[in-house]
């Protein structure tokens, strides 16, 4: 696995997954930068992913999608802050309606993703910060972090107690 | 449980990330309780029961009605459930999105 590094700082609500590819810093920029691409690694196989609007500049939008096995889907956006291709893109991340209305529920993360050489590849920063410690609290107490299987094992500890 | 499993809750779980809520928790799933009930279990005030309950509540592990002068607090397994598959799923979409960046650039350099 290219994750080489998982941090939480609970005080700045932030979250950083440091991964390492075997490839240029222009060729994982093309990863965001191509909708068709970006859509391939944005969901998982059983919620793939559509890319729908996909502006890539500052002020720009990107909204997409995901599309569950019983065909139930997920929108989200990003509204794009900041771009300094190829080295770095920031933006706040939500989720949202069908329609690609904000959903104000559910917590919006301001990401900073950072792409610099490393090794003879690449080294990625992604950072997510979330606005309210709340917000982080719900992403960290749906397990973004910790492993999935060892928290199940505490939820069936807890209903067997 | 043992402080194990309780240090590693309160790892885990920033909702469960107390024992007063993980007990009100065992207390609710087991059956509806009304908070002054359940607030005359522990050794603090009824206020700050009340402000447990309402975490768990915000947390959407516990529900929560009005029976005369009686709040009814009552775990909702289904939601502790569903939790379960949220992490599953949100663990899998950090690990997986790197892991298909990784693939679709592997595919290119095969080329």
């Amino acid at each position: 696995m290219p994750v080489t590094d998982v941090q939480r700082d609970l005080d700045a609500r932030t979250l950083t997954i440091v991964a390492d590819f075997a490839a240029p810093v222009e060729r994982v920029w093309q990863v965001y930068a191509d909708p068709r691409q970006l859509e391939k690694v944005w969901g998982p196989p059983t919620y793939p992913a559509t890319v729908v609007d996909h502006d890539l500049r500052p002020g720009g939008r990107v909204t997409y999608f995901m599309t569950g096995p019983e065909g139930d889907k997920h929108a989200g956006y990003w509204d794009v802050t900041a771009v300094d291709e190829p080295r770095s893109f920031a933006f706040d991340d939500g989720f949202a309606d069908l329609d690609f209305t904000p959903n104000p529920e559910l917590p919006v993360s301001k990401c900073v993703y950072t792409f610099a050489a490393h090794d003879g590849g690449t080294r990625a920063t992604f950072v997510s910060t979330y606005a309210s410690a709340e917000g982080l609290q719900q992403v960290l107490d749906m397990g973004v972090i910790e492993g999935a299987s060892a928290a199940i094992g505490q939820i069936d500890d807890l209903l067997a107690a | 449980m043992s402080t194990e499993d309780e240090d590693r809750a309160d790892a885990l779980f920033h909702a469960l990330a107390d024992r007063t809520r993980r007990d009100i928790m065992r207390r609710v799933l087991a059956g509806e309780h009304s908070v002054s009930a359940l607030a005359a279990n522990y050794d603090m005030s009824f206020a700050a029961v009340q402000k447990h309950v309402a975490v768990l509540e915000k947390a959407g592990l516990l529900t929560k009605r009005r029976n005369g002068r009686e709040q009814l607090a009552s775990g909702d397994v289904a939601a502790v459930r569903s939790v379960a598959s949220l992490l599953l799923e949100l663990e899998q979409v950090w690990r997986g999105r790197i892991a298909r960046i990784d693939e679709l650039i592997a595919i290119d350099q095969e080329d």
